[in-house]
């Protein structure tokens, strides 16, 4: 492999990424919203509510339904407290997937799909990488971006989180062992499911847009455990997520095993 | 002399189309060989083909010794190639676009920022390298992807339609620079075009494609020929025998078409390989002679009469 060549894609690849606003818009919207905006207002709704509200009943009815050690640590707290740490802790997990796997198909779609509706490519075809190379660089620089995103994502919930709910519980408790094992194990391989839909989706369009807007169904996986864990089907225990992660990472390696079949000079250049 | 690219019988189909068919060239250090043809007559995929970024469906061909198809890597160190559309990354710099093709390139890091700033400085980009390539003139695009098609030196620069859309001046730019590159520095230029004044003023030899086939290859007066393609004479002469020469030319051959005026003959409709004949022919009838100018068939003329030729085949 050469290194060189590799690192030089991946500076290029992210230095065009970060010069687009179609794609840093959502990359800086979606966790800000997702990681600042709703936990804090969920967090403060939440302590002023009875547990009479509807909405309180409805995830204290599910408090009952945890699987036992879920919620143990807290058990001396009302179930408003309770309802609220359940929130969360469970509730955003499912949602906080969304991020690697958003950041990571908007950038593989203006780095495969875009560079296609730039004509770019073709030069970049013409260089003395090989077709691994080539395919490596450019998977890899979406890929660490959102894991990038989603460290800092953490980094940013685990404030708000411990903020909104520290004073309740008596002591910095978040991230526990589950969201370490969600941002190691299972957000990286999120983003590869992003990914590796992003690079066959974009084999078949010519725009950045298309591709952005076909590639989007790769975020109903994830909204299925969301209401999955809604509905109390399941609950993003420890090993439910380790569980998660290694589905994801075998169905990224299936698809990335595709991805670098599409990607190879001969079968580009015939799309070109 | 040894041919720098040697293509055999090198075919390349896409589904039922056949792109490029039966393709037999040689190209030689240090020229430049002009590669004609309309838009889809397989210039672009001959270059996709002799840089191994695609692989032939039958035929051979090498490129400085190596086949593309096998050691594609090797052989595209050694080739640049300037796509037919500057394909810049137009949200980085000029510097940035140029630094990224070192890279890939391998250029020696010791020699990469030297390498750059001689490359902005002959392609006149010195003073707006730190800017946006979005915010550029077409021209600056493409004396950029010039620049960067040579960022490593390559021995074989392949250049597809380098002046297409281009405004005159820049065009000028582009030729001398094409001029330059062959001429001082002996690299073997591939010129893709069809800007057949372009291929007149450039190409030392000229292959002509016609929807996938290679329809005649040669110098200019090569192809005339093979294209059946007469040309016209200016004779100027001692005007004492203006008439004598006059009448000596129609009798020699009856299908010229003679003019004689002040002590110049134009003649018309003469076959290139009968000049000397003609010319001696006044000589031994004690014509004296000042000069014999050929008037040659332009490229214009040559290729259309090649494709009309090829329609009715």
């Amino acid at each position: 492999m050469n290194q060189r060549a590799i690192r030089a894609i991946l500076r290029r690849d992210l230095q065009v990424v970060l010069q687009s606003r179609a794609v840093l818009i959502p990359m800086i919207v979606l966790p800000l919203i997702m990681v600042v905006g709703l936990p804090l207002i969920l967090g403060l709704t939440t302590r002023s509510a009875s547990p009479s509200d509807p909405n309180i009943a409805e995830i204290i009815t599910l408090l009952e339904q945890l699987p036992p050690g879920m919620l143990d640590e807290f058990g001396d707290l009302s179930l408003i407290d309770q309802a609220l740490l359940y929130s969360l802790i469970y509730f955003f997990a499912p949602l906080f997937l969304i991020l690697p796997l958003m950041t990571a198909s908007v950038i593989a779609a203006d780095s495969f799909a875009g560079e296609k509706e730039r004509k770019t490519l073709e030069a970049l075809l013409y260089t003395p990488t090989s077709d691994g190379e080539l395919y490596f660089a450019k998977v890899l620089s979406p890929w660490l971006a959102a894991l990038g995103v989603t460290i800092l994502a953490l980094i940013g919930y685990s404030i708000v989180v411990n903020f909104v709910a520290s004073p309740i519980v008596g002591r910095i408790f978040f991230p526990n062992l589950m969201w370490i094992a969600l941002t190691l194990w299972v957000s990286p391989a999120a983003a590869g499911l992003g990914l590796g839909v992003m690079v066959l989706v974009s084999s078949r369009v010519n725009t950045f847009q298309e591709a952005y807007q076909l590639g989007g169904v790769v975020v109903v996986p994830i909204l299925l455990l969301l209401f999955g864990q809604l509905g109390g089907v399941i609950f993003f225990s420890l090993p439910f997520v380790l569980f998660v992660g290694l589905v994801l990472w075998l169905i990224d390696l299936a698809l990335l095993w595709f991805g670098a079949r599409v990607f190879a000079r001969s079968e580009l250049l015939s799309r070109l | 002399m040894q041919p720098i690219i040697q293509t055999r019988a090198l075919t390349r189909q896409f589904g039922t189309l056949t792109a490029v068919s039966d393709l037999t060239l040689e190209v030689y250090q240090g020229e430049v060989f002009g590669f004609l043809g309309h838009n889809g007559a397989g210039k672009t995929t001959t270059i996709r083909l002799l840089n191994g970024i695609l692989a032939p469906t039958s035929g051979s061909a090498t490129v400085l010794n190596l086949s593309p198809q096998n050691d594609g890597r090797a052989l595209r160190q050694r080739t640049g190639v300037l796509t037919e559309s500057p394909a810049l990354d137009e949200r980085l710099s000029g510097y940035a676009n140029l630094s990224i093709y070192a890279d890939l390139y391998s250029v020696p890091a010791a020699d990469k920022a030297s390498r750059i700033a001689h490359l902005l400085e002959t392609f006149g980009l010195a003073d707006r390298a730190g800017e946006k390539v979005g915010g550029y003139s077409k021209g600056m695009k493409q004396r950029l992807a010039l620049a960067r098609a040579l960022i490593h030196n390559p021995e074989i620069l392949f250049l597809d339609e380098p002046t297409a859309g281009l405004d005159p001046i820049v065009t000028r730019q582009v030729h001398d620079m094409i001029i330059r590159l062959s001429r001082e520095e002996g690299r073997t230029i591939f010129l893709c075009t069809h800007n057949l004044a372009e291929a007149q003023r450039l190409c030392n030899r000229i292959g002509v494609m016609e929807r996938g086939r290679l329809i005649a290859l040669g110098k200019t007066d090569e192809l005339a020929h093979e294209a059946g393609l007469t040309i016209g004479l200016e004779i100027e002469v001692t005007p004492d025998s203006l008439a004598a020469a006059s009448e000596l030319l129609r009798n020699q051959q009856p299908s010229l078409q003679v003019t004689a005026d002040n002590h110049r003959l134009t003649v018309s409709g003469v076959r290139h390989e009968d000049i000397p004949t003609l010319v001696a022919a006044l000589v031994h009838a004690g014509v004296g002679i000042y000069r014999v100018t050929p008037q040659e068939a332009s490229l214009e003329d040559i290729y259309f009469a090649l494709h009309a030729k090829e329609k009715a085949q």
